[in-house]
């Protein structure tokens, strides 16, 4: 049977429901995902590495998060039914899980990220006036004194908190693979791998985002970048993108080698209708060239400047951004350009200026990183550091 | 530092047994037997079955030979006029096949087959035609309803899969989820929408649309608890194929003369 001369595409499938919208809320719960999982290295498992970085990952994990449900209901058809799926849910349905889990992993990150800043909101609840005192009290829980016996016990309900929050937070980005797994109507989708490499690709841009905002956080306060911070950012970073992409590669080779029906129209999507966000932007320009970036970085680190170090993670880290960013336009639009007939596809060109476009998409992006700022003028996630003699703010 | 109380064998092998037995009671719990159902207590008292189209036993089931389908598409026609269904979508289309002996294809179905079928030119010579009339399958294992996060997407005891209107919000789950494509995100609702074997007609004795518009008798709907039904009659002899059938949806519409390049 040809491809090529015939183009049929089932009369229903001229049109594309999930749009940028479905692209862009995998993509923001994954950073929420990613950032959680590196400051629970710190809170859980102890390692000082991560130390610098540990309360500007809590921040970043909830910028994304309280950012996530706009895209969902702006593609709604009716956002205002939307809590049906806590009052009526269908608990058959992957996407019903979506009102508790976000509910619960919200509440665990505020109450955690409330208890790891508490000595220092105490502090600042004493050091202001007015309004802002007000708001520090409240952020306090009305109490604001403080004995190191409490401290103590605040110290192991944030380990609990956190310990809690590696499962919560992998559910909360793990649900959404298994929405796109289990539809066994689409090929592209239907694979158990799903779950798993959306997960392991959101610590992949969680981790890349941390590095950027850490170096321009440092860079903007003109402050030393802690070396042993980024390296093992680095490490775990290149360690995450191998199992990532071996896991998407996996998935097409064996797709590849069974050689089933749904073969035919996936190696036409990947070649020509994919061409240049798959094999371009996901695997080499995002896959291949981060890859080699950090695999030098990591296996030279002790012979590297410092001044490069930052550098090649920070390129690096920003090609994985859009790797990732990549990857789940891949998955959810070249999932609906080929018709369920296997035997057409059509086209998706998003708008600039609809509710869905591609401005909507760029401030959900922009948004979070406002509310990033306004978080860290309120619960600072950095202490005074080492001021960095060559950076361009102190000079 | 003082060292921490030792818990000994008796306290331990207590722990263990009141662990187990609270982690068995909540994990057990969604395997209770489930609460009487209202339809049960309607069927024993004989006042005919709670959520049936007409309060009678039905088990509907839908025929379509495509031997016979001449490919009008009126049957397309009577179903947008019937369910007001908006331009651009369908809830029911007819599909056109033509192969030659070497194995060349052509499938189209020029705006759903709403207007018949136009000549085409293939560029090779047709030695097999045919058309294929397709709906909403109204499968019995329906991927389409597993998925609606909301339950607005449901089946009645009769095997017609519906949707809530007024349930639903729109997030077009159901329309990834049905391998067959006969979902669709109707516009001027913004719901999920489909065919509905009209249902409303279904309510007064009324077949659907489409099977009273066929002039052919290609499309047949009938009832396979009737033990006089000639869809029964004929399924009980004929070979019958589904659409597919790998997916193990389970549809209840069933077809007479497919071709292997039918999907």
């Amino acid at each position: 049977m040809m491809l090529e001369p015939l183009n049929y595409l089932f009369p229903n499938d001229l049109h594309i429901h999930w749009s940028l919208m479905i692209v862009m809320y995998p993509y923001i719960t994954g950073l929420v995902a990613g950032a959680f999982i590196v400051s629970s290295l710190y809170h859980v498992f102890g390692n000082e590495d991560f130390h610098p970085i540990s309360r500007l990952a809590l921040l970043t994990s909830l910028a994304f998060l309280l950012v996530a449900t706009a895209p969902l209901l702006l593609h709604l058809g009716h956002p205002e039914r939307a809590l049906n799926i806590m009052i009526s849910p269908n608990t058959s349905s992957a996407m019903a899980g979506f009102g508790f889990i976000y509910s619960f992993y919200l509440t665990l990150l505020v109450v955690e990220i409330l208890l790891v800043y508490r000595t220092d909101i105490i502090a600042m609840f004493h050091a202001t006036t007015g309004l802002r005192r007000e708001v520090y009290r409240l952020l306090a829980f009305g109490v604001v004194e403080e004995d190191d016996k409490v401290r103590a016990l605040n110290g192991k309900v944030v380990k609990i908190l956190a310990a809690i929050g590696i499962p919560a937070a992998c559910i909360l980005h793990g649900y959404v693979g298994f929405l796109f797994g289990g539809v066994k109507a689409n090929p592209w989708w239907s694979t158990p791998l799903m779950p798993v490499i959306f997960l392991f690709s959101a610590v992949v841009s969680g981790i890349a985002a941390l590095v950027i905002f850490y170096q321009m956080a440092m860079r903007f306060r003109g402050e030393r970048i802690d070396q042993k911070c980024i390296s093992a950012l680095v490490r775990w970073l290149w360690l995450f993108l191998i199992v990532t992409v071996s896991l998407e590669l996996l998935e097409v080779v064996s797709l590849a080698y069974e050689r089933a029906e749904e073969w035919e129209v996936i190696s036409h999507l990947l070649t020509h209708q994919l061409s240049f966000s798959y094999i371009s932007l996901q695997m080499i320009i995002g896959g291949m060239i981060p890859f080699i970036l950090l695999m030098v970085t990591v296996l030279m680190d002790r012979y590297l400047d410092r001044h490069v170090r930052n550098t090649l993670s920070f390129v690096a880290a920003s090609l994985l951004l859009i790797q990732v960013l990549a990857m789940r336009w891949n998955i959810v639009i070249g999932g609906q350009i080929f018709s369920k007939s296997f035997r057409g596809f059509r086209e998706f060109h998003p708008h600039f200026l609809e509710k869905e476009g591609v401005l909507t998409a760029i401030v959900l992006v922009i948004l979070p990183c406002v509310i990033l700022i306004v978080l860290n003028k309120w619960l600072p996630a950095f202490k005074k550091g080492t001021p960095d003699l060559d950076s361009p703010v102190t000079r | 530092m003082t060292e921490p109380k030792k818990m000994g064998r008796r306290d331990f092998i207590k722990k263990a047994c009141e662990l187990t037995g609270a982690t068995l009671f909540v994990g057990l719990l969604p395997f209770r037997s489930p609460p009487a159902q209202a339809s049960d207590h309607a069927a024993a008292a004989g006042e005919g079955v709670v959520g049936s189209v007409d309060g009678k036993d039905h088990l509907f089931a839908y025929l379509i030979d495509t031997r016979k389908c001449i490919g009008c598409g009126m049957c397309v026609k009577a179903c947008s006029q019937e369910n007001k269904v908006p331009d651009g979508f369908f809830r029911t289309w007819v599909e056109r096949y033509e192969m030659s002996e070497l194995g060349d294809l052509h499938i189209d179905s020029p705006k759903g087959a709403k207007d018949g079928f136009p000549p085409v030119e293939s560029g090779f010579t047709t030695t097999k035609g045919f058309f294929v009339p397709k709906m909403c399958n109204h499968c019995s294992n329906t991927p389409c309803t597993q998925v609606c996060p909301v339950g607005a997407s449901f089946s009645t005891k009769e095997g017609v899969v519906l949707i809530d209107k007024q349930r639903c919000i729109g997030c077009g789950y159901c329309v990834q989820a049905c391998p067959y494509a006969s979902r669709f995100i109707n516009p001027e609702t913004k719901t999920a929408d489909k065919c509905t074997w009209c249902y409303h007609r279904l309510a007064k004795g009324l077949p659907p649309a489409c099977v009273q518009a066929c002039p052919t008798e290609a499309r047949m709907f009938g009832d396979l608890k009737d033990k006089d039904d000639p869809v029964r009659k004929i399924l009980g002899k004929e070979r019958v194929g589904v659409l597919q059938q790998e997916k193990l949806t389970k549809p209840s519409c069933f077809y007479l003369g497919l071709d292997k390049e039918v999907r």
